[in-house]
């Protein structure tokens, strides 16, 4: 017979065993040996911990009462650990290389870091856990009771003190093992440890039950298949509905239950485990459940008929009087119960105080965080604190729905719970449309159906819903019913709830993401979560302590200088207490240093290189994009400058340019008031000289008298000429001209130009080519011949050939018309080209006649005439080209 | 034959029966998902049920055999040097 007493002994025992296995599994990691602790047997022990008190009890009961339907809890892990290459590689992955630490951060952090989504996930989980954990709680109390029962010497303590008790124990474990390190994404050595050990000896149980069973009992395999045959659960009659919707929502919980998302990614090694874990996890989901059914039909067969089927697991031995089977028995429910409740916790706990707690905090320390530096403290008070109120709560809520059978129900409706994350998680991971809102509005709208047609029904009518929204739906209206929704009548609840909220929350995400836009943050945080197979390599662990410093200081000596970094090392080192230039990567000396370095490379890339050696973990998106903000801004900065640099030279040059021309001209001006100022004064001498010779001479012959005037008339003339020149020019350029416009061919101006100008003769040559001469104008014909005759008249004053020529050539260029006048002279050599079009200019030394106005006035005429006229370089001799546009040319055609 | 031959078409024969056991071990969990779903279309002819303990052998069955298949596939794949080695030999 076990006392009670006894009972008590072998569990401290067993809890101080546990005790002794996370110290030592902490310790040996710490030392950096057992390399044991991280092998792929530990790890898929370790997922074990999704077989619960409710698998080691429950599955017995649910098998007693509904035959083999409890298989497809099991299945559908199963399958989805097998099928690990689809999703679960891709999860583990993006957990490994993105620092993920809980499954609200992954689909945080998937959806733009948005705190919103993990807020909600995290109150969903919590919402979800709770009552899970209080079906732990509440199992390990009534095993406590059902060896009481047996025992009725020994005072019976109430099962909410022994409750109490166990919650007590389990957040004393939880806080201990489960908070030794801040970073939530280090591994739980000890606590891996602990529930591995834990998976082995609850399946060791729950085998030795199983054998004792089939061969104790029963009496070998043949007679356990016959009493199953005999007993009620003889036949297979599981609806398709459940068997289908039980197995898929298993799966999906198994993917997202918080405590699965932990062990399988969190507190995942390395990924090869996972390979292992794909066909071990289902052989040991299959051992597991083997004897379930042969337990039940035992039970129903030799147990009394008011016996509580969940408990024949314990109770079959005790009635046998097994002790020691019994307390075997007992110590896995317990293992199931304990390793369960401390997982949760700390995956919640995490989850609790990074996405609720500390925001809170930081929000109401007004963000001081960065400066005050003891976020750390924070952290892990917030954890621990976070680990006591969850287990606290399991406690409570085992305390008000006073440990009924109602919580046994609690398990499915849970998994329904969580399950609500599948489709964000899921589109996240996979499809890089879906966005924070279609996550959003999914999440709300799942978990919604779920908590009105699963939940809060779950409690039994008229608990937390009136029976009327039962019968006549929400406000009367009975599409809204919670077990028919739609109409739906007739379904099972559970399967109605779990299609219609994912069937919705599917919906609402696709739908939402398809019509939002994602912010930048969200886009490349979805890119590197879809193709996180194409940029990630597994990523490396840590590397600690002075390592760290030494890449700092390696670091800050190229950004700050050798010496002064030295020295701000040294000096802080000195603060701690320390010799050396290596101070400790403690947070004050990180601020400090990223303070220091952000003086020289701005604040968020001072952050990121700072964090990228510390933090160990990738750079994240948002530190990336204030870098590449800063960069950009000082790119732009750069670019404009060069352009106003560019700017700037290119105006000096152009001033240059300018400075030059005036210079040249006022030198030609100079050199054109001497010349004007000669050109005046020798007709003016010859005026005067002659006038006063004929008014003062008396004895003057007729023909001398006719000599002399005509001496005089001829010098009139020139400064008549010239000042008509001049007067011409000053016309042109004032824009005041009036344009005669006529008809005729370019031939014809061309002749008479030729004619008047002297034709060809004094030895020059005109060559022309009279038909492509042959083109009508429509243009001032008389400015068009001032200019033409200039350019022969010019070619003949200034040709110094022997025999000069003259070539007149008629092209056409597109639509413009091109004349050249070619000499074979020597030519304008190339430092005037640029300036014969200048008024006053006239080219060389010679004692050609003009005042240097002709080509200045042609320049102008042809500008009145939307033409122009330039020196073509490189031809036999000086060459002008005329080009007259295309209106002129073909208006008459 | 040049040496710097780019990638081939086709694959040698030890590769080629990687990938395709790589196919297998994506493809596991389908099999496994219409061999479980077999059970509800059984009917017995006697219209009193199947019994239980024929599906559950039939349903342990499958169970074990997805486990030593996914095994099996597993240590095949299992990136490792002595493996890519003897190939050859094959």
């Amino acid at each position: 017979m076990v006392t009670l007493n006894m009972l008590v002994l072998v569990s401290l025992l067993y809890v101080a065993l546990l005790f002794a296995v996370a110290f030592g599994a902490d310790r040996a990691a710490l030392r950096g040996r057992g390399r044991w602790l991280r092998s792929p047997l530990i790890y898929t022990l370790s997922l074990s911990i999704y077989c619960t008190a409710w698998t080691f009890y429950g599955a017995v009961g649910f098998a007693a009462r509904s035959g083999l339907e409890y298989l497809t809890i099991y299945l559908g892990p199963s399958l989805v650990m097998v099928g690990w290459w689809w999703a679960l590689r891709k999860m583990v992955r993006i957990g490994r290389s993105q620092r993920i630490t809980s499954i609200a951060d992954l689909i945080s952090s998937r959806y733009g870091k948005s705190n919103l989504l993990a807020v909600l996930v995290t109150v969903l989980a919590v919402i979800g856990a709770t009552p899970y954990i209080a079906l732990q709680l509440q199992s390990v109390a009534l095993s406590f009771s059902a060896f009481a029962q047996n025992d009725p010497g020994s005072e019976l303590p109430s099962i909410e003190s022994t409750a109490l008790w166990v919650a007590i124990g389990l957040a004393l474990f939880t806080v201990l093992f489960g908070t030794r390190n801040l970073n939530a994404n280090e591994r739980h050595h000890g606590v891996v440890m602990a529930i591995a050990l834990e998976a082995v000896v609850k399946l060791f149980a729950l085998l030795a039950v199983g054998v004792f069973v089939v061969w104790g009992l029963a009496g070998g395999i043949g007679e356990t298949l016959a009493r199953i045959d005999q007993s009620k659960i003889a036949t297979w009659d599981v609806p398709s509905s459940r068997w289908v919707g039980l197995t898929m929502l298993s799966a999906a919980a198994f993917l997202c239950l918080p405590r699965m998302f932990q062990v399988m990614v969190v507190e995942n090694e390395d990924e090869s485990h996972l390979r292992t874990a794909s066909w071990a996890f289902p052989a040991y989901l299959m051992l597991i459940s083997l004897f379930v059914v042969p337990i039940a039909a035992v039970g129903l067969d030799l147990m009394p008929s008011d016996a509580n089927p969940d408990l024949f697991v314990l109770t079959l031995p005790l009635q046998e009087g097994r002790d020691g089977l019994a307390i075997l028995s007992f110590l896995g429910g317990f293992s199931s119960a304990t390793s369960m409740v401390i997982v949760a916790a700390i995956a919640l706990s995490t989850m609790l105080s990074n996405h609720i707690v500390m925001p809170i905090w930081l929000r109401a320390t007004g963000g001081s965080a960065v400066v005050s530096g003891d976020v750390r403290q924070v952290a892990l008070l917030a954890r621990r604190l976070s680990i006591v109120g969850v287990v606290l709560l399991g406690y409570v809520y085992f305390r008000m729905s006073g440990g009924g059978a109602a919580l046994a129900a609690m398990g499915l409706v849970s998994f329904a719970g969580v399950a609500q994350f599948l489709p964000a998680m899921m589109g996240g991971i996979f499809w890089r449309g879906a966005t924070r809102s279609g996550a959003l509005v999914g999440l709300l709208v799942g978990s919604s159906v779920w908590l009105y047609c699963l939940f809060l029904p779950s409690f039994g009518p008229s608990a937390l819903m009136p029976q009327d929204v039962f019968d006549q739906g929400l406000w009367g209206m009975s599409w809204l019913r919670p077990y028919a929704l739609f109409w739906t009548e007739g379904m099972d609840p559970l399967v109605h709830a779990v299609m219609w909220s994912m069937l919705l929350n599917m919906a609402a995400f696709i739908g939402v993401s398809l019509i939002s836009f994602p912010t930048p943050l969200e886009r490349l945080q979805g890119a590197q979560f879809v193709n996180v197979f194409q940029h990630s390599a597994t990523t490396g662990g840590w590397s600690g302590g002075l390592a760290q410093s030494e890449d700092l200081l390696i670091m800050s000596q190229r950004i700050m200088g050798a010496s002064e970094a030295q020295q701000f090392f040294a000096k802080a080192a000195r603060r701690q207490g320390l010799p050396g230039y290596l101070p400790e990567p403690s947070t004050d000396f990180l601020q400090q240093l990223e303070r220091e370095l952000s003086g020289s490379v701005g604040g968020a890339t001072a952050h990121a290189m700072v964090s990228q050696i510390v933090g160990g973990a990738t750079v994240s998106v948002q530190d990336l994009m204030a870098v590449a903000d800063e960069t950009a801004q000082i790119m732009e900065y750069s670019s404009q400058l060069e352009t106003k640099s560019q700017e700037l030279t290119r105006t000096a040059r152009q001033l240059r340019n300018a400075n030059d021309k005036l210079t040249q001209m006022s030198e030609q001006k100079d050199t054109f008031l001497s010349q004007i100022s000669h050109e005046l004064r020798t007709p003016m001498t010859s005026l005067r000289a002659f006038s006063e010779i004929l008014r003062d001479t008396d004895d003057l012959t007729a023909a001398e008298q006719d000599k002399y005037a005509t001496i005089i008339h001829g010098e009139a003339l020139r400064l008549t000429r010239l000042l008509d020149d001049l007067l011409d020019l000053s016309v042109l350029e004032n824009g005041q001209v009036i344009l005669n416009v006529e008809h005729g061919t370019l031939r014809q101006v061309l002749d008479r130009c030729v004619s008047v100008s002297g034709g060809d003769a004094r030895n020059m040559v005109i060559r022309r080519n009279h038909e492509a001469e042959d083109v009508m104008l429509h243009t001032d014909l008389d400015r068009l011949s001032q200019v033409f005759i200039n350019l022969i008249s010019n070619a003949r004053k200034y040709c110094d050939a022997d025999e000069p020529v003259v070539t007149i050539r008629t092209t056409s260029e597109g639509d413009d018309l091109l004349i050249d006048f070619t000499d074979n002279g020597s030519g304008v050599p190339t430092d005037q080209q640029s300036v014969i079009f200048e008024k006053f200019t006239r080219v060389g030394q010679n004692e050609a006649r003009g005042a240097g106005l002709g080509l200045s006035i042609c320049r102008e005429i042809m500008a009145r005439l939307g033409g122009s006229i330039t020196y073509l370089p490189g031809q036999s001799g000086a060459s002008f080209r005329v080009r007259l546009p295309v209106a002129m040319k073909m208006a008459a055609q | 034959m040049s040496e710097d031959a780019p990638k081939p078409l086709f694959l040698e024969r030890a590769t080629y029966r990687k990938r395709r056991m790589g196919d297998a071990a994506r493809l596991l969990p389908v099999l496994g998902i219409v061999l479980l779903a077999l059970p509800m279309l059984w009917s017995s002819q006697a219209g009193d049920g199947i019994l239980t303990t024929r599906v559950m052998g039939y349903i342990f069955g499958v169970w074990i055999m997805l486990a030593v298949l996914g095994a099996a596939l597993q240590a095949y794949l299992a990136p490792d040097d002595r493996k890519a080695d003897s190939s050859k030999d094959e």
